[in-house]
């Protein structure tokens, strides 16, 4: 067997007094679409801001393809890493925000080329290319010179994946993407999400759209407290329970 | 179809009637009595002991356009120095390096919490400390030689400038939402390019207002430069005025380029905004 794309072994993280994460351990193959479900409080943006370092733990690890986020080890002690060679980890993640967060000053496409050019140090030209064929895949070709304040909800979120996506992470992480946006502008964001998935992108998502995870998730995880309660396959999570308190979650949800 | 004239049983129509333009006799009765008193002030400066000639005469001497063109050239190199230093303390302030916080707060501290005309004092009168300065072996120089009423103008003006406007930058800086940063920080930002690609060009949009009134605050402020021998426009108006005693007169003339200045920075500052308010749905109005 291969090794998980991400490894999370016993991770902790308290905010004063508030346990947020307590001793979480997680594993997600490459290629796999992982939804984080759980009430609000109980630890998922966390652990996936952890994944992304905006976040550090307190104990425990997370390793990216093999590579421990944020410490390393030597002489047999645990080093922080510099705030440079955390942005450069930091590189492989892809991060999609709950309230979007693009660039207002900027339009769609300069927010999507920003990084590939600013951080990686490629061409414009290509990188305007690539973010052009970004802007198609989430559908969004026409509107490249618009502003963030021109756009609806939905489409702010598009844009905002399609910067995540720029960067070629090998990982996505999505921070309840839909639950900012009106009721009637969600929808065109999950397709573009499942699109995503069938791609091949190994994903992690927080998200309150059981009928999303049901579709395309090939492993719910249900988050209570800090601690993970109960995973599985979706079907097995959502529509079998075997906990007590995922049954009162998804029966409070539903 | 039939357009309902009777908006309800038993009321009167009132469909198609016009609204009466409403008389506000306070507001004309307001501005008639301001007309009058400014008539008597304007009368009674006119019949002063105003020789108005000079003021006329002396308005474009040669002397005093050289010294509003100084005033300029000060106000602006010192605005340039002060914002410079000012975005340097903010970063400074806002880093989680506790000993680059404190460096800022200190700076700020000490600044803020003098007189400016003390601090310009003492940069002109350094020499009665320090008769010769320079970097050891390298070079040196007298200090009278080097604090000119220029440069000690310049280090007063815009180190004290920097003081505040490290203040208003950072205010600046705060007001730009967290997740901008987080999201630069996602893309791989390090924290430096953060500041100079994502927050500082939003900051700017809520920092120039207040940094439109530091500049002309620090129009005025270059008179003080005057009590170091500073040529700008008020100190050659005083040694005009030493000469032929007409005070008031040449007061009025520097209060006039004064005025005219600011009159003119204040539109500037509006074109100024409206380059940042690039991409805001609030635009600059």
């Amino acid at each position: 067997m291969t090794h998980p794309l991400v490894a999370i072994r016993s991770v902790s993280k308290n905010f004063g007094e508030f346990q947020a994460l307590n001793g979480v351990s997680l594993d997600v193959r490459a290629g796999e679409v992982l939804c984080l479900i759980g009430a609000s409080g109980s630890g998922k943006t966390t652990l996936l801001r952890c994944i992304n370092q905006l976040t550090s733990v307190d104990s425990g690890g997370i390793w990216l393809n093999g590579e421990l986020l944020g410490l390393r080890e030597q002489g047999g002690r645990l080093h922080r890493l510099t705030a440079g060679q955390i942005a450069q980890q930091r590189l492989k993640t892809g991060m999609v925000f709950q309230r979007f967060n693009l660039f207002p000053h900027k339009t769609a496409l300069e927010n999507i080329t920003e990084g590939p050019v600013q951080v990686q140090g490629r061409k414009r030209d290509d990188a305007r290319a690539e973010a052009i064929e970004l802007l198609r895949r989430v559908g969004l070709a026409a509107k490249a010179d618009a502003y963030p304040s021109q756009l609806s909800g939905g489409q702010q979120q598009r844009v905002a994946i399609a910067r995540a996506l720029a960067m070629k992470p090998m990982l996505m992480l999505f921070d309840e993407p839909t639950s900012a946006l009106d009721p009637e502008l969600v929808g065109e964001v999950l397709s573009v999400m499942k699109e995503l998935a069938r791609s091949g992108m190994t994903m992690m998502v927080v998200t309150h759209e059981l009928g999303f995870a049901r579709e395309v998730a090939d492993t719910v995880v249900y988050m209570d407290q800090g601690a993970i309660v109960e995973s599985g396959p979706a079907a097995e999570v959502l529509g079998r329970p075997r906990e007590v308190r995922t049954q009162s979650f998804l029966s409070a949800v539903i | 179809m039939r357009v309902a004239p009777v908006l309800a049983e038993g009321f009167p129509d009132i469909s198609g009637m016009s609204v009466a333009r409403r008389v506000h006799w306070g507001r004309w009765l307001a501005a008639a009595a301001i007309v009058v008193i400014l008539a008597a002030i304007g009368r009674a400066f006119v019949n002063g002991q105003i020789e108005w000639s000079y003021v006329s005469r002396f308005l474009t001497a040669k002397v005093i356009l050289e010294g509003i063109v100084n005033t300029m050239v000060m106000a602006i190199l010192a605005m340039v120095l002060g914002i410079a230093l000012g975005v340097v303390a903010a970063i400074m302030r806002l880093s989680p390096n506790p000993v680059l916080r404190s460096v800022a707060a200190g700076y700020t501290w000490l600044f803020r919490g003098t007189p400016l005309i003390l601090q310009l004092l003492l940069w002109f009168n350094l020499a009665l400390v320090f008769p010769t300065i320079g970097i050891p072996g390298l070079w040196s120089a007298r200090a009278v030689d080097v604090m000119t009423p220029f440069l000690s103008a310049l280090l007063g003006l815009g180190i004290n400038q920097g003081a505040y406007t490290s203040e208003v930058m950072r205010a600046g800086m705060l007001s730009v939402d967290i997740g901008q940063y987080e999201a630069a920080q996602a893309i791989g930002m390090g924290r430096l390019r953060a500041l100079r690609r994502i927050i500082l060009p939003q900051a700017m949009r809520v920092v120039i207002p207040p940094l439109g009134n530091e500049f002309i605050g620090m129009v005025k402020a270059t008179s003080l430069a005057s009590v170091i021998q500073y040529p700008e426009v008020l100190h050659n108006a005083e040694n005009i005025y030493y000469a032929n005693s007409r005070v008031i007169e040449l007061l009025i003339v520097a209060g006039f380029w004064y005025l005219l200045v600011v009159s003119v920075l204040t539109p500037l500052q509006m074109l100024l905004e409206r380059r940042f308010a690039r991409g805001s749905s609030q635009m600059a109005r």
